[in-house]
């Protein structure tokens, strides 16, 4: 009875099943989806590497900083990045003056000590990185529609991140013409700029980093498109992880201790159960 | 509840001599896992993963209270004060990946002490209650982490929830207002994320209390062993300490070793990028997935693309979803054949090395790529094969199979012609 029971169940959701394969394969082969531009245009991340890969990789400090600079004199006009403080800043080598200095060149919201009233006043150390914009209202308004993202974690909050924010701001192309020929209503609007590493090909943000030499590094590096885009990918890196050092450090100090303890613990395994076959 | 030769506890200090009379907490521990507990000699490193389990149960709470103590359940701030535990909290990036790394670590070594259960036929009588009950407890794992899920607030995380609550509102009549109950509202918000929380905090410990059960039960019969064949002798069982305590020490290093190259060095990789995004109920996820873990169901569900008679295709997946556990409580019943390991059971053994087992691997694969073709119809196929190795194969298979000869003892199967080999020392 059971058993009957349970092949009158199986049958039901095995033959629903072979309904739906039945009924997916003719619709497949009888309108076979159409391509997409997206599908066909759209690029995976450019391969790039930078110093924190790796189980041993460290943070290339220098590159950090010239990282940060880009944020500070490029993105930071409208992209927030409000889980970093002006204090963390220390772990990229700046001193405790400069990190000051830093703060008090941004100006944060505050509160006026007499009257109460909302007002504006120069950031210290233990500040956040202030929102170039009031809302999204004010976001949108500025910028055809689109809200600018925040950046603190945006090299954990796409795919290959870091890979992917170098590709996207070095992938500003014009739109190919073989697309355009097999996709003439793919045609990027007006407002909005072609590059295959974004997922729809055609996002608000105009290139950003638009000539060699845009920032003036302190270092001497020359600051190519390509080098700006790398540096402000490996700042976004720390502002996304900023124990990433500390972990992989701490990882090899564990697993270190585990060998160890694991070691023991076979031969021990390996002492009670001699003599005993099993 | 144990076997005649199992070792009696003697307490010699006066102090525990005393405690044994008024609370025998020490004879407890020490016949359920100490020496007064004798296990079958012969079990493979398969056995070790429900001790594995337990580690990962007591990792879980331990950084999962840590991290409540950071955490707001807020939908204003919950996303926050999860990167403020991170940046902010010393060793709070530890925490915080340990739990999320814990949680996939657990269901790895769930999956494997399952199907374990499938190949050696570990749900068979004696054992029925120890398999109910474990079915159970994974029932429980699936709804704490779901909800454990929900809770850093992200975009997969709303999305998830909105998804995965919608699935009540396909219960006919009752759905919509069953789900808007469990929601406490229309759509996930700061009420569904607060009883999220409360619950994610409350379900733990009734793991704890079933996982207790779990033992209990399994101690009764004893436990099971590769040859499926029930102790008879002394000679057949060793006592679990010190033989399987240091089996399991060293099996928890090795685990160790493996769950801690994935805390340090690659954090993120089980999670979905999505995720470090703030949930927006304005912004649909291009592709909705809920963790690994749940793949292989979430495939089943998505199976079911076309109406079947009045069914509507949407709670035919619903139904599928949840059948597809809910038919491992039965088991015990579908199973009628006499033999207990899958290793004496060369026609079952082919159905799960060629069957099942692949089956599974494309509904893991399938649940976590888009709902497009062709891997919409590759699901279809894998669910239709796993409906019918449970409910049809099954029954049929262990009605018409004939068994390899058993040997005829534990002792019998691990000497076989070596009779100088000396048996196990009483201890």
């Amino acid at each position: 009875m059971a058993r009957i029971l349970s092949i009158l169940v199986g049958l039901f959701f095995t033959v629903a099943l072979a309904w739906s394969f039945g009924k997916g394969a003719y619709t497949q082969i009888t309108e076979p989806p159409a391509a997409t531009a997206e599908h066909e245009f759209h690029l995976h991340p450019k391969e790039v590497h930078f110093a924190s890969d790796g189980a041993f990789g460290k943070f290339d400090r220098q590159q950090l900083q010239r990282g940060f600079q880009v944020y500070k004199e490029v993105c930071s006009a409208c992209h927030s990045l409000s889980h970093v403080a002006f204090r963390d800043l220390a772990q990229l080598g700046y001193s405790e003056a400069e990190v000051k200095a830093i703060a008090a060149g941004f100006t944060v919201p505050g509160t006026d000590p007499n009257t109460g009233e909302a007002n504006t006043r120069p950031g210290t150390p233990t500040d956040y990185f202030p929102k170039p914009f009031a809302n999204d209202i004010a976001a949108r308004a500025a910028n055809n529609n689109a809200v600018p993202p925040d950046l603190s974690l945006m090299a954990k909050a796409r795919h290959d991140g870091p890979a992917y924010i170098y590709s996207l701001l070095t992938g500003f192309t014009e739109q190919p013409a073989e697309l355009l020929k097999e996709f003439p209503e793919a045609k990027t609007p007006s407002g909005l700029h072609y590059n295959p590493y974004f997922a729809n090909l055609n996002l608000a943000m105009a290139p950003p980093l638009a000539a060699d030499g845009q920032v003036t590094y302190g270092d001497g590096t020359k600051s190519t498109v390509d080098q700006m885009a790398k540096d402000v990918s490996a700042f976004l890196i720390w502002t996304a992880e900023p124990k990433l050092e500390k972990r992989k450090q701490t990882g090899w100090t564990v697993l270190g201790f585990l060998l160890f303890a694991t070691i023991l613990g076979y031969m021990s395994y390996r002492n009670i159960w001699a003599g005993t076959k099993h | 509840m144990s076997f005649p030769w199992a070792n009696e506890y003697t307490p010699s200090h006066p102090f525990m001599k005393w405690m044994d009379e008024k609370l025998p907490l020490p004879r407890l521990v020490y016949n359920s896992v100490g020496s007064g507990y004798p296990v079958p000699r012969n079990l493979n490193y398969f056995w070790n993963f429900g001790f594995l389990a337990l580690i990962c149960l007591v990792i879980q709470i331990v950084t999962g209270i840590v991290m409540a103590m950071h955490y707001a359940a807020n939908t204003a701030v919950a996303f926050d004060t999860i990167e403020m535990t991170v940046r902010d909290v010393n060793w709070g990036w530890l925490f915080r990946y340990g739990h999320a790394n814990g949680a996939s670590a657990f269901f790895v070594v769930i999956y494997i002490h399952i199907f374990r259960g499938f190949y050696y036929g570990s749900y068979k009588a004696p054992r029925e209650m120890v398999w109910l009950l474990g079915v159970v407890i994974f029932l429980l794992m699936m709804a704490t982490a779901f909800m454990g899920y929900v809770l850093p607030w992200g975009q997969m995380s709303f999305w998830g929830a909105k998804v995965i609550t919608g699935l009540f509102g396909a219960i006919p009549f009752v759905g919509e207002p069953l789900q808007q109950w469990l929601l406490g509202g229309f759509a996930p918000d700061n009420a569904a994320l607060n009883r999220f929380f409360s619950l994610h905090y409350l379900l733990p410990f009734v793991i704890v209390g079933v996982v207790i059960l779990h033992i209990w039960a399994l101690h009764i019969p004893g436990s099971s062993n590769p040859t499926g064949v029930e102790v008879k002798s002394e000679s057949d069982t060793v006592p679990f300490y010190p033989y399987y305590i240091a089996k399991d020490g060293w099996a928890v290093g090795a685990f160790a070793i493996l769950f801690a190259a994935a805390v340090f060095f690659f954090p993120n990789a089980l999670g979905h990028p999505d995720n470090y995004i703030p949930a927006n109920p304005m912004s649909t996820p291009a592709h909705i997935v809920p963790e690994w873990y749940f793949w292989p169901f979430y495939a089943i569900l998505r199976a079911f693309t076309q109406d079947f008679f009045f069914i509507p295709a949407k709670l035919m997946g619903v139904l599928a979803m949840f059948g597809a556990i809910l038919v491992w409580f039965f088991l015990p019943w579908l199973d009628k054949s006499p033999v207990r390991s899958g290793s004496y059971r060369p026609t079952y053994k082919k159905f799960f090395w060629f069957g099942l087992i692949p089956a599974m691997a494309v509904l893991f694969y399938c649940g976590g790529a888009a709902a497009t073709e062709p891997y919409v119809m590759i699901s279809q196929l894998a669910a239709l094969y796993y409906f019918a190795h449970f409910l049809i194969i099954l029954p049929v298979v262990s009605a018409i199979e004939k068994p390899l000869p058993l040997p005829y003892s534990i002792t019998e199967a691990v000497l076989g012609k070596d009779e100088g080999a000396e048996l196990a020392p009483a201890a």
